[in-house]
């Protein structure tokens, strides 16, 4: 492959253009249910594009006193990071010979950096509520990583051991969807209630509480950079219910796949809007005796078989 | 270490302008200053330039949510000085609009406090059944707010019995939904883990404090002036006092989730029981000498004081709103509890927000509507909303 083909994987398709388009739309699903669960009309298909839009041309107003490294460094790692991930999940869909030794443990990781981008941010802010804010998302990442990882062990366990993103694909392929057992439902809660902890998304939007701490890390950011680290939670919340779909539930095969990632995408959105935000302590909580428990049942129940 | 983690003048917890101080040690609140005066508007001071029938109007603009509050205890203060007996047609109407008011100011907290812990659903869901009971006041007295019911002497307005049937029809509803909220709010595993046992304020510094109205009936305080001081039908109808001994925000929540039911109940009795006769009694002048006036709001007494030289203004007129003592006791409540749980507690008080926005629309950058083409509008919508209901 020429550098010019995988430039245009990493910017244009499946890489960053596509999936902040596709992220975006998906926003705006989640902007439009949650608007009818409220009794409210919602706003247009356009408006995610155009906030979005909007907020490139707007001053981006650095700090006086912040780390200007760290300040810009922060909001590119997730775009980056989701974009590489974009990358990935897409090429091993398509062709699951494609993969490499390890390409799951680099997924896990890309999928941690942007919460690592948010806590750089947020701690080079130098405001009080951007340092709370760093301070519990940090806290949150030490929580739902542990479940997160059991339930990856899970999936490595029934796909015969293996670490590579392909082939996991390609054994449930040959072999049916792992979520068809006992273990695979464990740990695809596990994973959904993970995803949901990665979007900040209530109940565990705990790191930028609006009405606690103001927008926490993000309370200094403004254009460009506010733009990029709503790009890759747009990302992310397209790119993650697609993830839970390709480990868990045969990955796109078919068009059948698109109504699979739009019924976990409406699932987060219905957690979203039936639960008011926990606690960090209750999160933490929630994440290490509650879901820590679960997956681990998950991995026993895997490792015989179940 | 210590840092300073500012709540207001402006913040999106309280639309209001105070100022919180929390000084916190990594997530714990060690301690709250409490800045207050952002916004002075000098009503006890206009007061007194204005003859006792304009009062009303200016103190009914003291505060949004309460509108009826401070003119009622006006108008009690100014017929304690002037000896009047109001007629009990009167005094059910003002009855009746008072304790709708605490229906929708209840539910207005509820709905916030929804939103104060990240529940938004709660929030809208909330304020969707509130918004009936507004139509309600523009039905009977023009305003959705802003009433302008109370007069020294009586009521300004009738409530028609063509009008009772649609107000009986909306009490059946809100009995219904508070019914659904109040299980839905104690029946919530996650919700109850958030108000449970947060914000703690003991009975002993409830009193010391002298908190009011669901604050001090929330920390075991049975102090309601409709019952201590009984004023117009309240003692005419029968219903209880709710409190409950926890002092947690649970117990704040459940205190007006369950005034409600009490609300409901004494609008029902005061419909059935409506005696017939004037609405107002003639008040010529009042005489020198000097009055009280003490009325349940929905946060708590709201007290007015007035003397008079005999003119036809007051010479005096001094306003203690119940926010005033409650927000005080925030000092006690939120000490030891994290950052998370402190915007929740501060909002536990119900702290009135004493300013309503005004709206000007720009188009192409001129002004859309005056003050004329927007009461205009306004009285289109009131006929509008009565012709619906009163076909």
């Amino acid at each position: 492959m020429n550098i010019l083909g995988i430039l245009f994987n990493f910017v244009v398709f499946p890489g960053f253009l596509f999936s902040a388009f596709v992220g975006l739309l998906l926003t705006w699903v989640d902007r439009k249910v949650t608007a009818r669960i409220h009794w409210r009309v919602g706003p247009k298909i356009y408006q995610p594009y155009a906030d979005f839009l909007k907020l490139l041309i707007k001053e981006t107003i650095v700090p006086e006193g912040s780390s200007r490294t760290l300040f810009f460094l922060g909001p590119l790692l997730g775009v980056i990071s989701m974009s590489i991930f974009a990358v990935m999940i897409f090429q091993m869909n398509f062709d699951p010979t494609s993969t490499f030794v390890g390409d799951l443990i680099v997924m896990i990781y890309l999928l941690a950096v942007p919460a690592i981008g948010i806590i750089l941010g947020g701690s080079a802010s130098k405001n009080p509520l951007a340092s709370v804010g760093a301070s519990r998302e940090m806290t949150q990442a030490f929580g739902y990583e542990l479940p997160f990882l059991v339930s990856m062990a899970v999936i490595v366990l029934k796909a015969g051991g293996t670490i590579k993103f392909g082939e996991i694909i390609a054994v449930q392929q040959s072999g049916g969807p792992f979520l068809y057992s006992l273990s695979g439902i464990i740990a695809a809660v596990v994973i959904l209630f993970t995803i949901q902890a990665k979007l900040s998304f209530v109940p565990f939007d705990i790191p930028e509480a609006e009405q606690e701490i103001m927008a926490g890390p993000y309370i200094e950011y403004s254009g460009v950079t506010l733009a990029m680290y709503k790009i890759t939670r747009a990302m992310m919340f397209f790119l993650m219910p697609l993830f839970l779909v390709s480990v868990l539930w045969g990955g796109l095969t078919s068009w059948w796949a698109v109504l699979k990632v739009l019924l976990f995408v409406v699932l987060i959105i219905l957690i979203k809007n039936t639960n008011p935000r926990l606690r960090i302590d209750q999160a933490l909580k929630f994440f290490w005796v509650g879901l820590g428990l679960l997956s681990i049942i998950g991995l026993v129940l895997a490792f015989y078989g179940k | 270490m210590r840092r300073v983690v500012p709540i207001g003048p402006y913040h999106p917890l309280q639309e209001e302008p105070e100022f919180f101080k929390l000084i916190v040690e990594g997530e714990k609140v060690v301690d709250l200053e409490i800045n207050l005066g952002y916004n002075h508007r000098g009503h006890e001071f206009i007061s007194p330039t204005l003859t006792w029938d304009q009062v009303p109007f200016l103190v009914e603009r003291i505060c949004g949510i309460c509108s009826d509050s401070h003119p009622y205890a006006y108008v009690l203060a100014a017929e304690d000085c002037a000896h009047t007996s109001v007629p009990p047609r009167g005094q059910y109407i003002r009855t009746i609009i008072g304790e709708l008011e605490r229906i929708h100011s209840h539910y207005l907290w509820v709905g916030l406090a929804g939103h104060f812990i990240g529940y938004n659903t709660v929030w809208m869901w909330v304020w969707r059944y509130r918004e009936p009971l507004l139509d309600i006041f523009e039905l009977i007295m023009g305003n959705r707010n802003h009433y302008a019911i109370n007069k020294i002497g009586g009521a300004r307005r009738d409530i028609l019995p063509e009008d009772y049937p649609r107000i009986e029809k909306y009490l059946d509803l809100v009995e219904e939904k508070t019914k659904m909220f109040t299980h839905a709010v104690l029946d919530d595993p996650v919700i109850r883990a958030r108000l449970e046992g947060v914000g703690i304020l003991p009975r002993e510094d409830a009193v010391a404090y002298g908190v009011l109205g669901p604050t001090a009936r929330g920390s075991g305080y049975a102090i309601d002036v409709r019952k201590d001081d009984p004023y117009d039908a309240y003692d005419k109808v029968d219903w209880d006092i709710v409190v409950f001994d926890e002092g947690d925000v649970l117990a704040k929540a459940k205190v007006r989730l369950l005034e409600c039911f009490e609300s409901i109940k004494i609008v029902r009795e005061c419909l059935k029981n409506m005696p017939d006769g004037p609405i107002e009694a003639k008040v010529d002048e009042i005489p020198p000498g000097e009055g009280i006036g003490r009325h349940e709001a929905p946060r708590g007494e709201v007290f007015h004081y007035v003397r008079s030289d005999g003119s036809n203004m007051p010479v005096r007129h001094k306003v203690r709103a119940p926010s005033f003592m409650n927000i005080a006791s925030n000092v006690v409540a939120v000490k030891g509890y994290s950052i998370a749980d402190a915007a929740l507690v501060l909002a536990a008080v119900d702290p009135c927000y004493c300013c309503t926005e005004r709206t000007v629309v720009f188009e192409d950058g001129k002004q859309k509507y005056s003050g004329q083409d927007l009461l205009k509008l306004s009285q289109a919508k009131t006929e509008k909303i009565r012709r619906r209901y009163r076909k």
